[in-house]
């Protein structure tokens, strides 16, 4: 007896789901067994998990507070990953992009209402010329973008580092004595600082501008002849080069816009949560966008579902961080495990499984 | 122990490119077969963390590298589950182990953060370790030594036995291998789990030698990363790996000392990662189109219907 | 005497297909045996079973009068069982021997000097000559031929299949394969010789196995048969050996290229000098075997490789070492030599091929938005007059077939009515049906007034359809002319490059 793969036409929705659903399940149930290991009882942490994320109203804007930078990142992603360009880089543009932001707020004489444009504004080049150098790297000597993108992620959180260590460190103010205070640099002014929906920690303008995006980006996808364009050079680069497309150009675009999201994401979440810039403030946003991002391709409603899903999972985590004492890296393990058995569950939606003799 | 400035130099360069040594052979048998393993940093803080508690639990040296070395066999065999039999996108499996691994590591390392462990002991060699200039190098412990033994063993294998020419073909042309008979998925498989425990041996070497204690994720801190594009700089060969790794361990030492005149350990830190660029950036504009990757690097062999 | 080989009553069916239909064969010891007939006959599937890569769904295979299942090529080499594919299961960037040993099975754990040694034995015993320290990627055609023989014969095989060996050779290569084979039969061993071209049956063969549409029609000995009946067995029916086509009416020249050089990707000289021009209403081939420039000169033409220096006039501009698309836009059409891999984008639908050259003009696309509807109904227009068989537009172009495939890419190049059709290979590899459409519609183009220019490996091919051909050897081109002012001789010779012919212009 053996097992033949056979490539089968377009999976119906229906089994998509199904089979998308059941890895999820068996995801779940994998870390599920870690947590047992660990002494802790599975369907008490996810319980907590749940409950924590959608049971209360806190917990659900929290899950949108989540949703704000994993959309923007996600939706860059999803952008570039069409073209088969692997930005893994989202996490230091973002990072890129909190750092511009907190220099203009802080920093940058401008009249109050150009602030928050201004550092909208930073936050999106940043983020894009972050994106910008892996991308000419690829575009012009074919170096692989996976690498350099990450490689840059370890210089921007270095960046970040030496900024609020360093020449950033807000000095502390005791009754007559100064000393350097913490990691942090100082409180960002009041007109730097974004609004939010009263009672609860949602800055929506970057919300507004999330949602803009993903509608933006669709169209540029499947409207334009840029997005075109794009697909015809992720799907075969060598009948783009035949039909005379400009590669580099393709990818350079799409890397600015897909850096300049997370770069924004960075901005709000430090014009809007942290309010100024310290260690520590992304819980790995780009990665887990990246999940996103591969899930929801590019219809727009699976991303936001992803979206949904995986914002629940990061506040969820952080719950049982605290009730069950575990690290910020189960969001990691929790990533990683599910990711895994999404990507085993696609040979069930290209091929079909057949025995023979 | 009284070291001359110059003795540091040399120690410092070989203890920081040995896990690199054995993560980049490892990832040129993977890559020679024709699997992109991405998954390579995961590996190495999994090995590193289970080396430390190993270590520190049962005081045995041997098991802990033992164990480091299984477990990053372990998780290979997913990678190559995943991506050689459900025909699965490589690279996103390789990140998903990464993720999977950082995350792992830190829920298993949260209890050590901080405390010490065991570390390897230095093996002098007599005679050899007298000699000035290259004494330092004999004066080294067991794991150099066998990288070192290994870097070479293994390019004799890939590049002068029967063996290396069928794990060569399936990264080259993996339908002609198969078509003269070779199991492409068994070699497939068997080079990406010796990617794996070689990266989690680099990373018990980590925690066992370069700093016998467990710092969460910084204690690869991206090594996992340089050791894939170091595999591009010693073009799939394990010789050539062996300049690449201490390479690194040059910048690192360069990095080090550098903290005396004053830059900041956090620029300076960013060193290793623009350094691989660079040396990425050289890589690719000296590759002629002859002696690039492997044909088939990255590509799943689906075998046409019988 | 037994027979090496018997095959009874095989029976394999693909998808929609019955490739053999009860077919027997026999193959006996010191006999070269022919299997004849036309691209789908099923003499491949047959050679294939007995090799071990299908299994047949019924039958018995006797090897040396015993009953054997041959579940992989390793059963048919143990077996004792050799074969020599059309496509070269070889590993370019290893070196010959490399490659050799890479297909035997011995316990050797350094293959270096045994498998030098014996390649040398072999290629002075049976004239295939050849270094087993060359790499592969720098051998001709034929000469990774030869290594593909003694891969077969390195395990002292009784049995060697041989599928459609010289449609890679020049002629004098050609003679030296059938003196090797005949070599090879002078000590007993058996031979299977895969073919379509009947001259070559007369040529080698002891006995000929005629198959069609999957059915063997008869076997024969070489001596009691002819060519006309042999035609009859193959075909079904009376043949005619040309295209119908009447005479072209040249017009003004369309395509001219001057003293054009340019390296390959190896960075050494592939084009020497080529000059020629093509004229509108002609179709101008080019013959010779593949390897001679003639991949470069087409991408050199089309803006796809850099010219270092020459001139390409396309309607008398210069178009030397501009883009694709700028060429595109003057109304050139470009089919493609590697179809799928150059030639369509397999993930994505029908709609969005068939404008793969025009997605950013009107009406298509205005200011950088397109116009999804006249996407749609250009492509609903294209796939009925173009015939593509597919179950609508919206099909993702990997699930079609070859044939459809080479229709989407006619329908894509030729609808904008070029004035300059470039063609590279594009029967290779199609079924009867498509070869004749795709022949008939490049003729169409020509008597629309277009200039074509023809390359294929298939002689025959190039020698029907041209108007005037040119044979390419070595970068340079020996001669151009009327495909009647050349002997067969000649056109051989210039081939192997050891003959130069007068240009005409």
């Amino acid at each position: 007896m053996r097992i033949a793969f056979v490539k089968r036409e377009k999976a119906g929705f229906r089994r998509m789901i199904a089979v998308r659903t059941t890895a999820m399940l068996l995801a779940l149930a994998s870390v599920g067994m870690i947590f047992w290991f660990y002494g802790a009882d599975p369907v008490e942490v996810y319980r907590e998990i749940f409950l924590g994320a959608f049971g209360t109203k806190t917990g659900v804007s929290e899950v949108i507070v989540k949703l704000i930078p994993l959309l923007l990142c996600g939706v860059g992603l999803s952008l570039v990953f069409k073209g088969q360009i692997w930005n893994i880089g989202a996490e230091g543009q973002l990072i890129l992009g909190a750092i511009a932001a907190t220099g203009v707020g802080l920093w940058v004489p401008l009249p109050s209402y150009l602030v928050i444009p201004a550092m909208f504004l930073s936050g999106f080049l940043a983020g894009a010329l972050w994106a910008l150098i892996p991308a000419v790297l690829r575009a012009k000597m074919n170096v692989n973008e996976v690498i350099t993108t990450l490689l840059m992620n370890y210089v921007a959180i270095r960046l970040l580092y030496y900024l609020v260590y360093g020449p950033w460190r807000a000095k502390e103010q005791w009754g007559n004595m100064t000393w350097s205070g913490f990691a942090q640099t100082a409180i960002l002014p009041d007109h730097a600082t974004l609004q939010t929906i009263p009672g609860t920690r949602i800055h929506y303008i970057t919300l507004i501008i999330a949602l803009t995006s993903l509608i933006f980006v669709y169209l540029l996808m499947n409207r334009t002849s840029f997005g075109y364009e794009l697909k015809v050079v992720g799907d075969n680069l060598m009948a783009a080069r035949f039909a005379g497309i400009n590669i580099s150009r393709v990818i350079l675009i799409s890397m600015i816009i897909s850096g300049g999201l997370a770069g924004i994401a960075g901005v709000g979440e430090i014009a809007g949560i942290q309010h100024r810039l310290r260690p520590g403030f992304s819980v790995g946003y780009g990665y887990t966008a990246i999940i996103i991002a591969w899930l929801g391709g590019l219809n727009p409603l699976a991303v936001l579902v992803s979206t949904v899903f995986f914002s629940g999972i990061l506040v969820g985590g952080s719950y049982i961080q605290i009730s069950f004492g575990m690290p910020v890296g189960v969001i990691n393990m929790f990533n990683g495990i599910i990711l895994l058995f999404l990507l085993a569950s696609e040979v069930f939606l290209n091929y079909s499984i057949k025995l023979r003799r | 122990m009284n070291m001359t400035f110059y003795e540091s130099i040399i120690s410092t360069i070989l203890v920081s490119g040995t896990p690199l040594l054995y993560s980049t052979l490892g990832e040129i048998y993977a890559e020679r077969s024709g699997v992109m393993n991405l998954g390579v940093e995961g590996m190495m803080i999994m090995g590193a963390v289970t080396a430390f508690i190993v270590g520190k639990i049962t005081g045995n040296l041997l098991l802990a590298v033992l164990t480091a070395i299984l477990v990053g066999i372990a998780l290979s065999l997913i990678h190559a589950f995943v991506s050689i039999t459900m025909r699965g996108n490589q690279t996103v499996s390789g990140l998903a182990l990464t993720m999977f691994g950082l995350g792992l590591s830190s829920v298993i390392g949260i209890k050590y953060v901080g405390s010490p462990g065991i570390s390897f002991n230095p093996i002098r060699i007599p005679f050899l370790s007298q000699i000035p200039l290259l004494g330092p190098l004999f004066r080294m412990d067991a794991l150099f030594y066998l990288s070192i033994i290994l870097a070479v063993v293994m390019w004799y294998i890939l590049f002068r036995t029967k063996i290396g020419i069928r794990i060569r073909a399936c990264g080259e042309n993996p339908a002609v291998a198969d078509a003269l008979g070779v199991n492409v998925s068994l070699i497939r498989y068997a080079c990406t789990a010796i990617g794996g425990g070689l990266a989690g041996l680099g990373g018990a070497y980590l925690t066992t030698v370069s700093a016998p204690f467990w710092g969460d994720v910084m204690t690869t801190a991206g090594r996992g990363w340089i050791a894939i594009a170091l595999v591009i700089f010693s073009f799939w060969s394990p010789l050539r790996a062996i300049v690449g790794a201490y390479l690194f361990g040059g910048i690192e030492a360069i990095q080090f000392n550098l903290q005396a005149y004053g830059i900041p350990t956090d620029i300076l830190g960013m060193m290793p990662y623009i350094a691989t660029i660079v040396v990425m950036i050289f890589s690719m504009s000296g590759m002629k189109r002859r002696f690039g990757a492997p044909a088939a690097l990255g590509v799943p062999f689906v075998r046409e219907e019988r | 005497m037994e027979p090496l080989v018997r095959m009874v009553g095989i029976r394999k069916t693909f998808p929609g297909i019955v490739a053999n239909d009860n077919v027997d064969f026999e193959l006996m010891p010191g006999e070269i045996h022919a299997l004849l007939g036309e691209n789908g006959a099923g003499k491949t599937t047959l050679m294939n079973i007995l090799y071990g890569i299908y299994r047949p769904d019924s039958g018995r295979i006797y090897v040396k009068g015993k009953e054997v299942s041959i579940n992989s090529p390793a059963d048919a080499i143990k077996l004792g069982i050799g074969m020599v594919h059309q496509n070269f299961l070889l590993i370019d960037s290893f070196t010959v021997a490399e490659n050799v040993a890479l297909g035997f099975a011995k316990k050797q754990i350094r293959p270096d000097i045994e498998v030098k040694r014996r390649i040398i034995e072999l290629g002075e015993r049976y004239g295939l000559k050849v270094d087993p320290d060359a790499y592969v990627w720098q051998l001709s055609a034929g000469e990774k031929q030869r290594v593909e023989i003694i891969k077969a014969l390195y395990r002292e095989s009784d049995v060697l299949i041989l599928d459609e060996p010289t449609s890679v050779l020049t002629p004098i290569e050609v003679n030296e394969l059938f003196s090797t084979l005949k070599k090879l039969k002078s000590e007993g061993k058996g031979i299977v010789f895969i073919t379509h071209k009947l001259e070559e049956v007369f040529q080698v063969a002891d006995r000929v196995t005629v198959m069609r549409k999957g059915r063997v029609v008869g076997v024969k000995r070489r001596d009691e048969t002819s060519k006309e009946e042999l035609a009859r067995m193959m075909v079904g029916r009376e043949i005619l050996f040309r295209v119908e086509k009447k005479e072209g009416e040249k017009g003004p020249v369309i395509l001219e290229v001057v003293d054009l050089k340019a390296l390959n990707d190896k960075g050494v000289l592939a084009l020497k000098g080529v000059s020629f021009k093509v004229h509108s209403g002609e179709i101008f081939g080019i013959a010779g075997v593949a390897g001679n420039g003639q991949r470069e000169l087409i991408e050199v033409i089309t803006g796809l490789r850099k010219a270092i220096s020459g001139k390409v006039l396309i309607n008398g501009i210069d178009m030397t070492n501009r883009s694709p698309r700028e060429i595109g836009l003057l109304g050139t059409a470009h089919i493609p030599e590697e179809r799928v891999k150059m030639g369509i984008m397999p993930g994505m639908d029908l709609a969005e091929n068939l404008i793969l050259k025009k997605y950013f003009l009107p009406p298509f696309c205005r200011k950088g938005i397109l116009d999804l509807k006249s996407i749609r109904s250009n492509a609903e227009k294209l796939k009925t007059e173009y015939d593509i068989v597919a179950p609508s537009i919206r099909v993702k172009a990997k699930f079609l077939s070859g044939g459809n495939i080479q229709r989407l890419i006619l329908a894509r190049e030729l609808s904008s009515d070029p004035k300059l059709v470039i063609a590279a290979h594009p029967t290779y590899g199609l079924d009867v049906g498509a070869t004749e459409y795709i022949r008939r519609k490049l003729v169409e183009e020509r008597d629309k007034g277009a200039a074509v220019l023809l390359v294929s490996e298939d002689l025959e091919e190039i020698l029907s359809l041209s108007d005037t051909i040119a044979v390419m050897y070595q970068g340079e081109i020996m001669g151009i002319g009327r495909p009647d002012e050349f002997s067969m001789e000649e056109i051989g010779l210039m081939m192997a490059g050891s003959r130069r012919m007068k240009v005409i212009s």
